[in-house]
């Protein structure tokens, strides 16, 4: 368990010599070296070398969990718009109950919002499933968008980042890898607190020891809230 | 005989200030600005995203679309805003000079749009262009092979001589101005390269290897740009 050193990367930059390192994602291996394909951050470990985006349009992965907007529906499923390159597609399968040929808008009409899980990526498209717990239509709350490079920092490790917001706003938040945000409370001003809060951790994403500083954060917005 | 430039710059030198930043466009997936002396050129990248009208689209590799716009201000007697047959040639110019460092082939069916403008023009407006296109590409995180820098070398009468403004490129005496524009990878592959006006072989070569020593100094200007962005 050694420190890594994360450093910027640029295309074309060579991140190590030696014939011992592999080339992971965003990499490529020209003769002794490891050379960056995308602009990112460096990591190596276990002598797997690979490249961190930093910005760049949302990559979908087999198993994220998405927020998706019904774009379109056909006979057996649901177009979701959830901001990759392809539509994802929901079959009518995946609804646990009947529903009827000519009913499909009763389930899902288009302009709402779901939580999705990315089933397979295909060449056709992307398959998508509601057929687990968390996910499925939102009915009420508040969704926001925050740059998809940003979640991993928004969740924080093992979810610690999300958890503290969580608790400190009375929130049910959902956090999609595709930079959609559900956030469900009692009241508005709990959402608005914690869309504050997220917001705030999305523009401070580059910082380390972030779960520190967005502690403190909440401190100080407590004091000034109670007066 | 030594030729003398107007400015007082020396043969291999480029023109001051050089300005490079990423990021100056929030909506974009990347963008980035290119400044070399009077010469402002801004990028920004779309993408990769649907591509349309679905007949053009390829299933073999993406699509790289550049369009090369000058802006009615950018000169002192206003041009005439939209395409222009100047404007379409250099964003087919761009889109070649660009094309053999991006890895297209990972995004089939699919095309990325870089739009770039020129919002002061003082010569060297393709070289600018490509240079800040480069920077925005790699910002909006595109696989890439290699970074690119673009700089015009030319000749003055019978001196061979880096970066070109406006006053010189209108130069008449003797055998006049000669435009080489070109773009090369830091390991000193060129992706383009261009000629306007005589030149012989050897003076060609030495233009070149001039080009060559400047685009890792625009390397350098555009790697450091690229990582300041990271670090904020």
């Amino acid at each position: 368990m050694s420190e890594n050193t994360r450093k910027i990367i640029i295309p074309g930059e060579i991140i190590v010599k030696g014939e011992e390192f592999l080339p992971g994602d965003g990499t490529e291996k020209r003769g002794q070296e490891i050379v960056a394909l995308r602009y990112g951050l460096a990591e190596e470990s276990n002598k797997l070398v690979k490249v961190i985006p930093l910005s760049g349009v949302y990559q979908p992965r087999r198993g994220n969990v998405v927020i998706g907007q019904v774009e379109n529906i056909n006979f057996n499923g649901w177009f979701l718009n959830i901001g990759a390159v392809d539509n994802g597609f929901l079959s009518l399968m995946e609804v646990p109950r009947y529903v009827n040929k000519d009913g499909l808008e009763e389930v899902m009409k288009i302009g709402d919002s779901v939580v999705v899980k990315i089933w397979s990526i295909n060449k056709r498209g992307i398959d998508l499933s509601i057929k687990s717990r968390g996910l499925g239509k939102i009915e009420e709350g508040l969704i926001i968008k925050v740059n998809p490079n940003k979640v991993p920092r928004i969740i924080g490790k093992e979810g610690s980042m999300i958890k503290m917001i969580k608790d400190e706003t009375g929130c049910n938040i959902t956090v999609g890898q595709n930079g959609l945000i559900w956030i469900k409370g009692d009241k508005i001003e709990n959402e608005l607190y914690a869309k504050k809060a997220i917001l705030f951790v999305a523009e401070k994403s580059f910082i380390s020891g972030l779960t520190d500083e967005v502690k403190k954060w909440f401190e100080s917005e407590n004091k000034g809230g109670k007066k | 005989m030594v030729f003398k430039r107007e400015d007082g710059r020396k043969p291999e030198e480029l023109r001051k200030p050089i300005n490079a930043k990423v990021g100056i466009i929030p909506n974009a997936d990347g963008s980035a600005m290119y400044q070399s002396g009077e010469t402002i050129a801004i990028a920004a990248v779309y993408g990769p995203k649907e591509h349309h009208p679905r007949n053009q689209r390829n299933p073999r590799k993406g699509t790289l679309r550049c369009n090369y716009n000058m802006l009615s201000f950018s000169v002192t007697d206003r041009i005439r805003p939209g395409p222009s047959r100047r404007s379409t040639e250099i964003s087919k110019i761009t889109e070649w000079a660009l094309t053999p460092v991006v890895m297209l082939e990972k995004y089939p069916n699919m095309v990325i749009d870089v739009h770039i403008h020129m919002i002061q023009a003082d010569a060297g407006t393709r070289c600018a262009g490509i240079n800040a296109a480069a920077m925005a590409l790699a910002h909006a995180g595109i696989p890439m092979k290699n970074l690119v820098s673009s700089v015009a070398a030319g000749k003055l009468d019978k001196t061979v001589v880096l970066d070109l403004d406006k006053h010189e490129e209108d130069f008449e005496e003797g055998e006049g101005s000669t435009d080489i524009p070109i773009t090369m990878t830091p390991d000193g592959e060129i992706t383009h390269i261009q000629l306007d006006g005589k030149i012989t072989s050897k003076q060609l070569k030495e233009a070149i290897e001039m080009a060559k020593k400047a685009s890792k100094e625009i390397y350098e200007i555009q790697k450091k740009a690229l990582k300041e962005v990271g670090e904020k």
